[in-house]
């Protein structure tokens, strides 16, 4: 099978857009997926009572259903609710509400790593609880949790596949319009996988590395 | 309006409609799981022998499924594959063949996690007690790695369940695509019929996956201490 390599350069700003505009959603999602996964977390360390049970039903609800589904609701469901929200906004808040979730989750791992001495030594020294949180709990606990929240990134990033299936010309979504226009199926899967292997194979390789750092970092404790 | 919407759901035969594509849905999802248990437990097996080749090999197999979503793999597998061979395939047997591939590579890397975590003691005590290659995996370290394996191949379970819901972009009437051929139709009866369809197939989906990771996480828990 020879290649189309005209028709793959007539492609590639088509491609070339869309990897800007999953990178873009990607991005903004992420952005807002580390926001409320850390209240979320500061919310089950501090047990603040009502809130606490909120989160965990959040946090059960988001991590158990499909993206797909999750943007389905919000894209055509929530409309008949006189809620109206464009596909890129649709996109980045289904993004947030899958990722918020997994990104609580890894900050929890990260706090509950943080040894027992250390929050006590900053109670008796007088800090207040959002001192202790600020100053002793998440500068430790950030180094234990970047490995994870790299892994939800990579994840996420991954999500973002499926943008297509609410009208957003996403790398899926020109794949498939150019396979329904011009049959030239092996070159826009082609261009399809070289994308995604751009966008994701550096990160993942950043993040093999990034976790053999981390792993010194607890062995020289 | 939306009070009434919910009456969609009931209207002739919807409910046993979205039931049955649910029932396409979890089918897939059973058959995948299965075969890639099975074949997760032999690749599994593989990556612990000491072959550079065989390790180098599996690697990139898990790793090619991992960078790659799995919503390419099925575009690759459905228009491309069955292109480049000249055949049709239907969408039931593309999900289950990419869940598959998919699930055994992962499977295959919980089951090496599993094994390598036992204590080397272990194998090495089987040995000097003069056990067969075969009864020292069937009798010592195959019943401990279940156990440190099972949390990890449940919640791939609960993944697994939840992937199924791509299937509707490679043209299979699962539940997804039930739903919007319900909400097609009642259009006019029903304006608000999105909402309600969407939200009892978001419904539908976490009364399957709840149970399972609540499952693991006990297990998990069981396990730690």
């Amino acid at each position: 099978m020879s290649m189309n390599w005209e028709f793959i350069m007539s492609a590639l700003p088509l491609y070339e857009k869309a990897a800007w505009l999953t990178l873009k959603l990607a991005f903004l999602g992420i952005l807002a997926s580390l926001g409320i996964g850390l209240l979320c977390s500061i919310v089950l360390y501090q047990r603040t009572k009502g809130l606490e049970r909120l989160v965990r039903v959040y946090i059960e609800l988001s991590r158990n259903t499909p993206l797909l589904i999750q943007l389905f609701f919000l894209y055509y469901g929530l409309t008949k609710l006189g809620i109206t929200l464009s596909e890129q906004t649709c996109a980045i808040i289904g993004l947030a509400f899958l990722g918020g979730s997994y990104m609580a989750e890894a900050f929890r791992g990260g706090i509950e790593s943080v040894s027992k001495s250390q929050i006590e030594s900053g109670i008796s020294i007088g800090l207040s609880k959002l001192q202790l949180v600020r100053y002793v709990i998440l500068p430790q606990a950030f180094a234990v949790t970047l490995p994870s929240l790299g892994a939800n990134c990579i994840f996420l990033l991954k999500e973002t596949s499926i943008f297509g299936a609410i009208a957003i010309a996403d790398l899926m979504h020109v794949t498939q319009d150019l396979i329904g226009m011009y049959y030239q199926t092996f070159e826009t899967l082609f261009m399809l996988v070289v994308a995604y292997l751009i966008i994701l194979l550096p990160l993942s390789l950043f993040l093999t590395w990034l976790e053999r750092k981390v792993r010194y970092a607890e062995f020289g404790n | 309006m939306l009070s009434s919407g919910i009456n969609v759901l009931f209207e002739g035969s919807n409910m046993q409609r979205l039931l049955g594509g649910l029932l396409i849905t979890a089918q897939i999802a059973f058959i995948s799981i299965i075969i890639s248990s099975l074949l997760g437990i032999v690749v599994g097996l593989m990556m612990t022998l000491k072959s550079r080749v065989l390790q180098f090999v599996f690697r990139f197999y898990l790793e090619a499924f991992r960078i790659i979503p799995i919503l390419v793999w099925l575009f690759f597998v459905y228009f491309g594959v069955t292109n480049m061979l000249d055949i049709h395939l239907d969408g039931e047997i593309v999900a289950v063949v990419v869940f598959s591939l998919w699930g055994a590579a992962e499977m295959g890397d919980i089951v090496r996690g599993a094994l390598e975590s036992l204590p080397k003691h272990q194998m090495e005590s089987g040995k000097a007690l003069g056990l067969s290659f075969w009864q020292l995996y069937r009798f010592v370290l195959i019943p401990q790695a279940v156990r440190r394996m099972l949390p990890g191949a449940i919640n791939l379970s609960t993944r697994m369940v939840k992937t199924t819901s791509l299937v509707v972009m490679i043209g299979v009437i699962d539940v997804v695509k039930v739903g919007q051929q319900i909400i097609e139709r009642s259009i006019i009866d029903f304006p608000a019929a999105s909402f309600w369809i969407y939200g009892l197939i978001f419904i539908l989906y976490f009364i399957i996956c709840y149970p399972l990771s609540i499952l693991s996480k006990k297990m998990e828990m069981k396990w730690e201490s």
